[in-house]
């Protein structure tokens, strides 16, 4: 299993990842902008905004602690991890079997943890407050996807994204119940963990109103291009396990290089689906008040929850 | 265990039904409730006409247009045109918090699933497994009845308490007799009559549709 | 995996283990000038005395069990000593965490006046020796003496300061309930013995209950250990009694002594009672399950750090039963391997509990003793004076997070494990409402979090909060000292390694299993590489902390040589971002109260809370929230009145007269001659 052009693959499927991110946040920025009647931004809009962050002079305050420098690469480097396990492209990879679902959470959960204490690290209320609501969306947000990735593991037996997307892409076209809970709570983790609407507005510049963009005020240059990269790879880690999960065709087996195209083009048109409806819901939803965001991910856990029991209900 | 596609998707269309229960069960806004309800006709209907055409059962087609009718079409527009009289718009105050009552509600499904497992055994049914979901959703409309304060969301979870009924009846026992049936749809529709005459007294008495109010009717 | 044989079998060597503790205790008490041993010797050698029983602990996990009897105790009641897997486990936490500890106090107790010093150092090791003998105990006479006696002196190291009178009652509570404890063990004992006149653990063991009996027996035992382990409701001690004594004896009580209550659970359990009931283990998953959630929600409000760590005992006494209550659950419907895998994760979980948890006491002892500082609301910008503590602080509390790669992970990550074996269950309520446990499992890791990025945050980071503070304070403001570092990075190390290496220690739990239950992992889960954790099947699922670790690693390292490479590292200093208003204050960062609110607010009805807000008119506005336990006003405080009633009306048979004492000694005499012919 651990064969030199597996782990090629591997290698590549994660630069892949890393350096397409970007270009799906390009494309939702683009759907958003036509379905409000703007005249879109181009595409590659976030890579030279990436590249012109990375060439500026870092500011930063003058009490900052090692932590603070720390995170940002820490952030990328939980994100490139996520890249290198969710089978964006081919499953059976060598070193895929590394995490399974519980602990992609815990990869996400750490990068939560370490941004927030960098934004407690210098002291101003806005670090506090952004700390604070990540925490408050966290809380629930993680249970909520550890239920739902529960529900695939228990219709497929393993824990293992591999042993999943085979046995959920391989089987009869079967309609599961309990995966169209698992689903829809799935979306609404998607939105509150991506820091979109309803629960974030990714675009917003009024520090009381933000979540997500507090915790990342006091960065600038490397620092904020390396963040707001890991977040760019985040959502299309969190797409890619979406359509995993929910859609899995197309995909290929590890070091088999014949059906890379094929993978490729599969993984294009439904990213480009998904792209289009993440910016569809987030027009049409407003955001949420901040104390109405912990009901929208109670029902999101409870959803999945029941999505669980349907699933024991149905099968025996 | 390979059940037909038709099984499957009555599967599918219990689960929507379960989740519009808890959709109701979990709702502020009154006008939201009056169009999940029309949704879970819709579902109801739907699955109908599946079995129908699963089993062949000529009597069930019938039931089914009737469900659409009176559940999509009659009872949603007349409670619109009730709450449009009464002014009535929003309901935020439950007796007990949202989340209390979803906790509540995941409590009750786990029992009816509980309950409904060795009933399930029995039944020989394309549809056997959905008894527990249908049972589970009729605990929910009741604990919507109870939980809330204002009248016209406790009618409509009488009314979807009946739409679980008619489910389970579906998918037990393949519908029950059509005298029955027809018998039991006008009970429903006069019953939504007298609740909409009630509703226009409580609301002269009272000036408003909280049922709080009507404890001052006590002796004391 | 044999270590090389020493020259004494492990259970002599545990045994003198205890004995050198005793005598380095006693040791402390020579009066020479300024105590010298005290000072300078006696806690070192007491460290390496605990490394040492690590040494035979391990080396007993391996080898088959063994025993020894004592020429001690009665003349008919000789002590019983036994030493197998499960034991040799146990002795393995004590004896490493207790050196971690040992030696950070051997820094910390270095500036104690010379009579304090010997009798805390009595104390202290008079403590390590009876939870050894708690481990090594085989049978119920001296599993009882030692058990007293480890309450005993606890309870003296918990009020070394008796001069406060929170610290006397907070004393008085703890032996209170560890006594109730005590009772339910002895009765325990009672029962499972039937009346045959032997009370070693082979006659405990042999002797057959039937099922009323034996769950009469295992309702006791649940409970009398789950008052020292501090769960649910019998937990009221522990918010209290950990805060009151000194830091080292903190980390100690809720790293180890904790502990041997879940030893003394296991061991009567599934050793001495046998024959598990899935019943039981519905049982202790319910109270488990609340003592989480009860446990991570009080923490949450709490602002002072050693309090809050305590209730954060109580959720992980929690996880532990968890983990206990599925495998018991599984066991009981004869599914062996779930069961040895829930089994496993309870072990893991105890022994990761055990390192970071005295990791974070010996933080917060730190932080106290540095800056005398205990109140969150009152601390700030930390890192920058004690960057050494920052830093270990900051691995025990991703640890407690059960963050990968750290420890704390691997035992939440086996106990997910367990529950999603619930489809071999046939019975189907169950087998919903194990999932419906992992979930409270879920949320309550993800409550942690958000706990420890408060504690963490408000401590640490940022600025100091009361401006006092941001002078260096009159404990000198200095980080650690070189004993102290020593300590806490010895336990910063054990958590890498648990977290790096979970297949050794999952094979060590195994053998701990297999000579309990007899039940063990199939060979697939023991037959991977040290690089990968395999719990049941490898397609079903896998874990590799070291590829983890080593991607992070090499991502960061090669992210920064890259952007230094192709662009440049320069940066500039300057104020923080003030949103254009300029009169930013320390004063206006987040408090722990504040911090907590949301939760406050969402959690509302579970808390009891007191709260008072100013009006509007206020001259001096005043506003605080305070947080009770309802467990005091439910079921203490009744209890409490009931016990004072009772001894009222027992108390009226003292009337202070003489004449009456006599009369009482008289009818008795009457009563003897009448009814003893």
């Amino acid at each position: 299993m651990s064969s030199l052009p597996g782990i090629a693959f591997q290698i590549l499927q994660s630069v892949f990842v890393v350096l397409a991110a970007p270009l799906l946040t390009g494309w939702i920025n683009q759907c958003r902008a036509w379905l409000q009647n703007r005249s879109a931004p181009s595409i590659l809009l976030p890579y030279y905004t990436l590249a012109k962050l990375f060439h500026k002079d870092a500011v930063m305050a003058r009490d900052a602690s090692p932590l603070f420098r720390l995170t940002p690469y820490v952030l990328f480097g939980c994100m490139w991890l996520a890249a290198l396990i969710v089978p964006v492209l081919a499953t059976d990879l060598p070193f895929a079997p590394a995490a399974d679902i519980i602990a992609l959470v815990g990869v996400f959960a750490l990068a939560r943890v370490f941004a927030a204490l960098a934004a407690m690290d210098i002291g101003t209320p806005f670090g506090g407050l952004g700390a604070r609501r990540e925490m408050l969306i966290g809380f629930l947000a993680e249970p909520a996807m550890l239920m739902t990735l529960f529900t695939a593991a228990f219709i497929s037996g393993s824990t293992q994204l591999n042993t999943i997307v085979e046995t959920l892409a391989h089987r009869d076209l079967a309609i599961h119940p309990s995966l169209a809970f698992a689903g829809v709570a799935f979306l609404m983790v998607l939105l509150a963990e991506n820091a979109r609407i309803p629960i974030d507005n990714p675009s917003t510049h009024l520090e009381l109103t933000m979540v997500h963009e507090a915790m990342i005020l006091e960065y600038s240059a490397r620092h904020l291009a390396l963040v707001e990269w890991a977040v760019a790879i985040k959502l299309f880690a969190y797409m890619t396990i979406g359509v995993a999960l929910f859609a899995p065709w197309g995909i290929t087996e590890g070091g088999d290089w014949g059906g890379l195209p094929l993978a490729l083009a599969a993984l294009a048109v439904k990213l480009a689906l998904a792209g289009a409806g993440l910016a569809l819901i987030e027009t049409l939803l407003a955001k949420l008040r901040l104390f109405l965001a912990p009901e929208f991910l109670a029902s999101a856990f409870l959803l999945a929850v029941l999505g669980m029991l349907i699933h024991f209900l149905v099968r025996g | 265990m390979a059940t037909s596609l038709s099984g499957q998707l009555v599967n599918l269309l219990a689960a929507f039904l379960l989740l519009l229960a808890f959709a109701m069960l979990s709702q502020r806004r009154v006008l939201t409730l009056i169009h999940l309800f029309a949704w879970q006709g819709a579902a109801l209907a739907a699955s109908t006409l599946i079995v129908a055409y699963a089993t062949g059962q000529a009597h069930l087609y019938f039931s089914a247009a009737l469900t659409v009718a009176l559940k999509v079409m009659l009872i949603p527009w007349v409670l619109h045109r009730l709450i449009d009289r009464l002014y009535v718009r929003w309901d935020i105050e439950t007796l007990i918090n949202i989340p209390t009552t979803m906790l509540i509600g995941i409590g009750l499904a786990i029992f009816a699933f509980a309950l409904a497992a060795p009933i399930s055994q029995m039944a020989s049914t394309v549809t056997r497994s959905t008894l527990g979901i249908a049972l589970a959703s009729i605990l929910l409309s009741f604990l919507m009845m109870i939980v809330r304060r204002k009248a016209v969301p406790q009618v409509i979870g009488f009314l979807a308490m009946e739409n679980g009924l008619f489910f389970a009846a579906t998918s037990a026992t393949y519908g029950m007799p059509l005298v029955v049936e027809l018998g039991v749809a006008l009970d429903v529709l006069v019953g939504t009559f007298i609740f909409g005459i009630f509703f226009f007294h409580i609301r002269e008495q009272f000036d408003s549709l909280d049922i709080e109010h009507m404890e001052k009717l006590k002796e004391d | 995996m044999a270590p090389p044989s020493l020259q004494f079998s492990p259970i002599a060597g545990s045994l003198a283990v205890a004995v050198a503790w005793l005598a380095i205790g006693l040791a402390g008490l020579i009066p020479a000038g300024n105590a010298l041993i005290a000072r300078r010797l006696a806690f070192p050698a007491g460290a390496l005395a605990g490394l040492a029983l690590a040494g035979f602990g391990l080396q007993a996990i391996w080898l088959p069990a063994a025993q020894l009897v004592l020429p001690l105790g009665l003349p008919d009641l000789p002590f019983h000593l036994r030493i197998d897997a499960l034991a040799g486990f146990f002795l393995t936490l004590l004896g490493a965490v207790a050196a971690g500890i040992t030696i950070y106090a051997a820094g910390y107790f270095r500036k104690e006046a010379a009579g304090r010093l010997a009798l805390i150092a009595l104390q202290y090791h008079v403590f390590l020796a009876s939870m050894a003998c708690v481990i090594l105990a085989d049978d119920a006479y001296l599993f009882m003496v030692a058990w007293e006696t480890m309450a005993l002196s606890s309870y003296f190291l918990v009020t070394t300061e008796h001069r406060l009178p929170a610290t006397r009652s907070a004393g008085f509570l703890y032996l209170l309930i560890a006594h109730l404890g005590a009772l339910a063990i002895l009765l325990c004992f009672g029962v499972m013995n039937g009346g045959q006149g032997d009370y070693t653990f082979d006659a405990l063991r042999a002797a057959e209950l039937g099922p009323p009996g034996a769950t009469l027996a295992f309702l006791l035992a649940f409970f009398g250990f789950g008052a020292k382990a501090g769960m649910l409701p019998l937990h009221a001690w522990l918010p209290e009694a950990h805060p009151a004594a000194p830091s080292p004896v903190s980390a100690l009580m809720s790293g180890v002594m904790i502990k041997t209550a879940i030893y003394g659970m296991v061991r009567v359990i599934y050793d001495l009672i046998g024959g598990v009931r899935w019943e039981w283990g519905l049982l202790v998953l319910a109270i488990g399950a609340a003592t989480t959630l009860f446990g991570v929600l009080y923490a949450l409000m709490q602002h002072d750090l050693k309090r809050l760590l305590a209730y954060h005992s109580i959720e992980n006494i929690g996880i532990i039963l968890l983990g206990l209550g599925m495998s018991m659950l599984f066991i009981g419907f004869g599914h062996a391997a779930a069961g040895a895998l829930g089994l496993i994760a309870a072990l893991y979980h105890t022994i990761n509990h055990a390192v970071f948890k005295g990791l974070l006491f010996l933080g917060a002892g730190t932080i106290l003793h540095s800056s005398g500082l205990r109140d969150l609301n009152e601390m700030g910008g930390l890192i920058r004076r004690m960057p050494n503590t920052a830093f270990y602080f900051l691995i025990g509390a991703l640890a407690i997070s059960a963050l990968p790669p750290l420890n704390g992970f691997v035992s939440e990550w086996l106990t997910f494990q367990t529950a999603l074996q619930a489809p071999l269950l046939e019975h189907g309520v169950m087998r919903s409402l194990v999932p419906l446990f992992a979930a409270t499992l879920a949320l309550a890791g993800a409550l942690t979090a958000m706990c420890f990025v408060k504690v963490y945050g408000i401590a640490f980071l940022g600025q100091p909060r009361e401006a006092p503070h941001a002078a260096p304070a009159p404990g000198g403001g200095r980080d650690a000292g070189a004993l102290e570092r020593i300590g806490m990075a010895w336990l910063a190390a054990g958590c890498f390694v648990l977290g790096l290496l979970p297949s050794t220690f999952l094979q060590m739990l195994n053998r701990v299993s297999v000579s309990l239950s007899g039940g063990g992992l199939p060979a697939e889960a023991l037959e991977s590489s040290w690089l990968w954790l395999v719990p049941t099947a490898a397609e079903q699922a896998s874990y590799s902390p070291v590829i983890f670790l080593s991607v992070i690693v090499a991502v960061t390292l090669l992210a920064f040589l890259l952007v230094r490479g192709f662009y440049h590292g320069r940066a500039r200093y300057s104020d923080p971002w003030d949103c254009g208003y300029p009169e930013q204050s320390s004063r206006m960062q987040d408090t722990a109260d504040a911090f907590g609110q949301p939760i406050r607010h969402v959690f509302g009805p579970l808390y009891l809370m007191k709260r008072h807000l100013p009006a509007a008119d206020d001259r001096a506005p005043r506003y605080s929230v305070q947080i009770e336990d309802r467990h005091w006003y439910l079921l203490y405080l009744p209890i409490a009145r009931l016990a004072e009633f009772v001894s009222s009306k027992v108390g009226l048979l003292q009337r202070g007269r003489i004449s009456i004492y006599l009369l009482y000694s008289f009818l008795t005499l009457i009563a003897l001659l009448v009814f003893v012919r």
